[in-house]
């Protein structure tokens, strides 16, 4: 069964190609990574798949439901969590709070004027908190938390809708080595636990290399390759163009190969 | 057709001397990002100088042009002692607070220029040299029109020479991208500002300066050429000069066509082309987007809380007092009482969508004068008895907020505001133009209460369960889902669209709401005075709620209630003693802004916990004694 | 050169920085390792007065710091590169360098915009090109050649690499080594430990706001225990 699938997508800017011919599937428990150079269309296909960017070409589905024309919002009703590049949460709320109204947008009922906000799904945003290790923290602000603080929260915000597919947009950037492992473990869980899947981009080939199922890699616009973490490591060109000559990552941690 | 091609000379040449106020300010906002309401006092200081300097200064025939430019002079120096001794200490407050400031230094002008040169309009002489007309097309064209035209590009091929052929430019356009930047690779940032708002009050001087052949020097001119500047500058495009260029002659024409087509309506007009502009380019013609953080720069990452126990006690303890107040106080203590009340609910609405919302309006008068003119006209023309006619207050302002609300929320940051500013200048001119239905400037009398509530305590206890009852309900919705919606889309659009929520739908909503309660209180406010008058509509009415609101600290739920009773009591106070009152509140403003740059009740609540932190301490430490 | 004594630093109430003490020396390369959060940039912006509230001693070049404006401090000779960027991106390639020029200082390595296009080609490509069209990881060579312009003695670089393809980060890695040869001071925030491992000669621990380690990074990398307790992979 195919979760998530895109096929022959466009876009460019003012005459310029951003992406051009762009396909993928992706099927319960898959966790793809999109990786390529500065500049190469990541974070345009990113911002495409999540309703920020419409595509001047192709189709993407989501059990078989076309999500070009819908907005953000409704991609997220669809069941398509995301998090963001840049950490974007809710500053002057504390933690709990984010989730709450995260929860009680899920539930439709953004609208109320007389209920009490503070007493809503406050169990379920407290599990959830707890799964991604945030609960001590539950009633501080967002804006005084640690980045990789923040990380988290986004990760427990983008499961409130109880998603079948994951966007995150390089997930661990801006994190210590040892808060990479953790979250991306975590989410390696999740996604296995819940047979959903994910999509992500990122920079660090150790995060990358040890959690990533398959690896797609994007140069100019364009796939160039697309195959297991050992398969794109040993590839010519992708060392050329992106990987360089290993000096700054651990070439050894490859998925299944260490 | 000679005719419309005069009327289209004298456009290019109002336009040019709205360009040369308006890149002023544009320069000025991109590089401290301050809007300066005080840029219009300025403009008219140059006017008042440069008309001193000709009459009085005994320098016979040509003396215009050396009045021109040493007027022009004086302002820029008087600028410079500004920024160094004023915006200098208050770069790194709040943006809201710092254009509070600068509305002070407005009040304070306005009642120096009274004390200096007294309350009559001065006409100048016309320039020496450029006193004709010249004959085209069969019309006669002044000379001085023409000169003031050719003026407009000559000023601004200087300014784009200026900032991008010298290195002092170059500092310029890099410090209005990122000025913490610019002072992290060596570039003393106070003596760039301190040159720009130099340069910027320049322009505004000799804006002023050029007026005098033309017309009157009057003590209105600051706030009526401050909202033409800002339509301008927002229409151009904040900090682009190019932009303020087109953007004055499109004001400039529309004002000069405008008056042949609806004599009554140009101030409707040139208002609805920048709704209009604004809607199909939200960061005007030639700007670029504004950073996202507007909004979330109003809350400063501070978390509401519900008040803890100890404050239900404070709480029911002024409760009982304001209802004990007619046995306490005097009859005029009553009505003091009943305006603070009154004003407390307007600031309460303006708070609900300012400080949680995220969408700081200039223009919250609006709806209080459509709920004043509502409740007085549903009273008057209707014949309504009070109890209904007190319902269509709220009703007529949320009317009026669904529909400017409609565009509003579809800008943000700066913007935004300007454009609430707009609407309420909209309603203003309205409420002033249409004298067959509102009375213009006579207003409408004799809106008096029912028979029940005619008395000073009748009425004082309506307004106390009123707007205490609604100030109540304002609060209740801080902490219903749809309160924490508008504070999720005030932190982060981006992150409110990625969970399923509307933020444009919400904010209109809110605005809405907000319509709804402010109209209320103006309603009640028309019956509490027995009549109304623009200036329920006015720029000063929407500037006292900001006050107010910034005053008692748009960060906390209780400010905008103190920062009302606080302001209300200095205002009714001052007045009794001076006649110079608002100077002496303009001074005011500036001490708090300077002295409490959170506003009052966040700095007393910072104080009462950082107390608190230590007290403990403290024990502990005499117990070990 | 730098020297940093007992600097705190703090963030509204709070306290970011407790007691930091560091030193750095013409011509080599000083590390900051720690997680986000742990008060690395904190450390960068309180040296060079970004961040207001501040106690402590900061010694550059002979002469006190703290209390002085940060344009001050920079003039001395101390440049700073912030984590994002921060290009003016209205401003084309050589007006970004321009914003940074100061007149040469003796004893320093001095560039100008010719030896900066020969240490990042990318640029010399891009002169007349606004800052704001150019990707990532030329960004981040405009701001580092940016701060150069300055003829600083010593460079503070927060986060270098981060966000950068292995590729273009083994570039800026090569250019910081030719840096450090031309006779420049370095301090560089990292998360990156082969990224620091490649430039370092020295590298300090930093955690919840407190120096926890000190040492050359030789001794570093071969220390399982310090890296496995501060920095576990």
């Amino acid at each position: 069964m195919i979760t998530f699938s895109v096929r022959g997508l466009r876009k460019s800017y003012g005459g310029v190609p951003a992406v051009r011919e762009m396909d993928l599937d992706l099927r319960p428990g898959e966790i793809l990574a999109l990786i390529g150079p500065n500049g190469a269309g990541k974070s345009t296909c990113f911002n495409m798949m999540t309703g920020q960017v419409v595509p001047d070409a192709g189709s993407i589905r989501l059990f078989g439901r076309e999500l070009i024309g819908l907005k953000p919002r409704q991609i997220w009703r669809l069941g398509v969590g995301r998090t963001f590049q840049i950490t974007a949460t809710f500053a002057s709320l504390t933690v709990l709070e984010n989730l709450q109204l995260a929860l009680i947008s899920h539930h439709h009922r953004i609208r109320a004027l007389l209920a009490r906000a503070g007493s809503l799904y406050r169990d379920e945003a407290l599990a959830l908190l707890r799964l991604v290790g945030m609960e001590p923290q539950a009633d501080r602000p967002c804006s005084i938390l640690a980045y990789g603080d923040l990380k988290r929260v986004e990760l427990a915000l983008a499961l409130t809708n109880d998603p079948k597919l994951l966007l995150m947009d390089e997930p661990t950037a801006g994190m210590a080595p040892r808060e990479r492992i953790e979250l991306m473990r975590l989410v390696a869980r999740i996604v296995g636990e819940r047979n959903i899947c994910m999509l992500f981009t990122e920079h660090d080939m150790d995060v990358v290399f040890a959690h990533a199922t398959s690896i797609m890699v994007l140069n100019r616009g364009r796939l160039v390759t697309r195959g297991s973490p050992g398969e794109v490591r040993d590839n010519a060109e992708v060392q050329a163009i992106y990987l360089g000559s290993g000096a700054v990552y651990d070439a050894d941690a490859v998925k299944g190969v260490a | 057709m000679e005719f419309l091609f005069s009327q289209f000379l004298t456009g290019l040449a109002s336009a040019s001397s709205l360009f040369l106020v308006a890149s002023g300010l544009s320069i000025i906002f991109g590089v401290s990002r301050i809007v300066n309401f005080a840029h219009g006092s300025l403009y008219m200081l140059g006017a008042y100088i440069a008309y001193s300097l000709v009459e009085h200064s005994g320098l016979g025939g040509g003396n215009f042009w050396i009045a021109l430019p040493v007027a022009a002079l004086g302002v820029a120096l008087l600028g410079l002692l500004l920024e160094v001794t004023l915006l200098r200490k208050i770069y790194h407050a709040p943006e809201l607070l710092q254009l509070l400031a600068t509305f002070g230094v407005v009040l304070v002008v306005q009642d120096a220029v009274l004390m200096i040169w007294g309350p009559e309009d001065l006409l100048g002489p016309r320039a020496p040299g450029l006193a004709g007309a010249v004959r085209l097309f069969h019309q006669a064209i002044p000379q001085y029109d023409l000169f003031l035209i050719s003026l407009g590009p000559v000023v601004l091929a200087l300014l784009w020479l200026l900032f991008h052929r010298t290195h002092w430019g170059t500092l310029v356009r890099a410090a209005t991208h990122d000025r913490d930047m610019v002072a992290a690779l060596g570039v003393n940032q106070a003596s760039l500002f301190t040159g720009v708002f130099t340069l910027g009050a320049l322009l505004a001087g000799l804006g002023g300066a050029l007026q005098l052949p033309r017309g009157a020097v009057s003590h209105a001119m600051d706030l009526q050429i401050i909202v033409e500047v800002f339509v301008v500058v927002v229409i151009g495009g904040l900090g682009n000069v190019f932009g303020a260029f087109l953007a004055a002659i499109i004001i400039g024409e529309l004002n000069a066509f405008g008056i042949l087509v609806f004599p009554q309506m140009t101030l409707v007009l040139t208002f609805l082309a920048m709704a209009v502009i604004l809607v199909v380019r939200p960061w005007g013609l030639r700007g670029k987007p504004q950073s996202l953080a507007h909004g979330a720069a109003v809350a400063g990452g501070r978390v509401l809380r519900r008040l803890p126990p100890a404050a239900g006690k404070a709480f029911l303890l002024v409760a009982v007092l304001l209802l004990a107040l007619p046995w306490l106080g005097s009859g005029y203590a009553l009505n003091v009482a009943t305006e603070m009340a009154i004003y407390a609910l307007f600031a309460a609405s303006l708070h609900l969508l300012s400080g949680i919302g995220g969408m700081v309006s200039f223009g919250h008068a609006a709806y209080f004068g459509l709920g004043s003119y509502g409740a007085a006209l549903a009273a008057k023309s209707l014949g309504l008895p009070m109890e209904l006619a007190l319902l269509a207050g709220p009703l007529t302002g949320a009317l009026g907020a669904l529909v400017y609300g409609w565009f509003c929320v579809r800008l943000s940051g700066v913007y935004l505001s300007m454009l609430t500013l707009a609407f309420a200048q909209i309603t203003y001119a309205v409420a002033f133009q249409w004298s067959s239905l509102t009375g213009g400037d006579n207003g409408i009398l004799g809106v008096w209460p029912s028979h029940w509530a005619s008395g000073p305590v009748a009425f004082y206890y309506l307004t106390l369960v009123v707007c205490g009852g609604s100030i109540l309900i304002l609060r209740h919705i801080v902490f219903s889902p749809f309160g924490y919606t508008l504070r999720a889309c005030r932190d982060s659009e981006i992150r409110a669209d990625a969970i399923g929520i509307d933020a444009r739908h919400h904010r209109w909503l809110a605005f809405i709401l907000c319509g709804f309660f402010a109209g209320l209180a103006g309603g009640l406010f028309a019956f509490f005075k027995g009549s109304v008058f623009p200036d329920s509509a006015s720029i000063g009415t929407s500037v006292d709620g900001l006050v107010m609101v910034l005053l008692g600290g748009i960060q906390t739920l209780t400010g905008p209630v103190v920062g009302a009773v606080i302001y209300t009591a200095l205002r009714i106070f001052v007045s009794t003693y001076t006649d110079y009152w608002r100077a002496v509140i303009g001074v005011v403003i500036i001490l708090l802004v300077v002295a409490f740059p959170q506003g009052i009740v966040a700095w007393t609540a910072d104080r009462f916990q950082a107390w608190r932190a230590i007290r403990p301490a403290v024990k502990t430490k005499e117990k070990a004694a | 050169m730098l020297a940093v004594k007992s600097l705190c630093g703090y963030y509204g109430q709070a306290q970011i920085l407790n007691d930091v003490s560091l030193d750095a020396m013409q011509g080599e390369v000083v590390a900051l390792i720690g997680r986000n959060g742990a008060g690395k940039s904190t450390t960068l912006k309180a040296v060079i007065g970004l961040e207001a509230r501040r106690k402590g001693s900061v010694i550059f070049d002979g002469c006190e710091v703290i209390g002085k404006p940060t344009h001050e401090i920079v003039r001395m000779g101390l440049g700073y590169v912030p984590e994002e960027r921060r290009i003016f991106s209205d401003l084309t390639v050589e007006e970004n360098l321009a914003v940074g020029r100061r007149p040469p200082r003796p004893y320093t390595p001095q560039w100008t915009p010719e030896t900066l296009y020969a240490l990042f080609p990318n640029l010399a490509e891009a002169r007349k090109r606004p800052g704001g069209r150019m990707s990532g990881g030329e960004q981040q060579m405009l701001t580092i050649a940016r701060s150069l312009m300055g003829n600083p003695m010593m460079l503070m670089l927060d986060e270098p690499s981060e966000g950068l393809s292995p590729k273009i980060v083994e570039q800026m890695a090569s250019a910081i080594l030719r840096m450090k040869a031309e006779g420049l001071g370095i301090v560089v925030c990292e998360q990156n430990l082969h990224f620091a491992k490649l430039i370092s000669d020295r590298a300090y621990i930093i955690e919840k706001g407190e120096i926890r380690y000190g040492g050359t990074m030789a001794e570093l990398a071969a220390d399982d225990e310090v890296r496995n307790t501060y920095l576990a992979v």
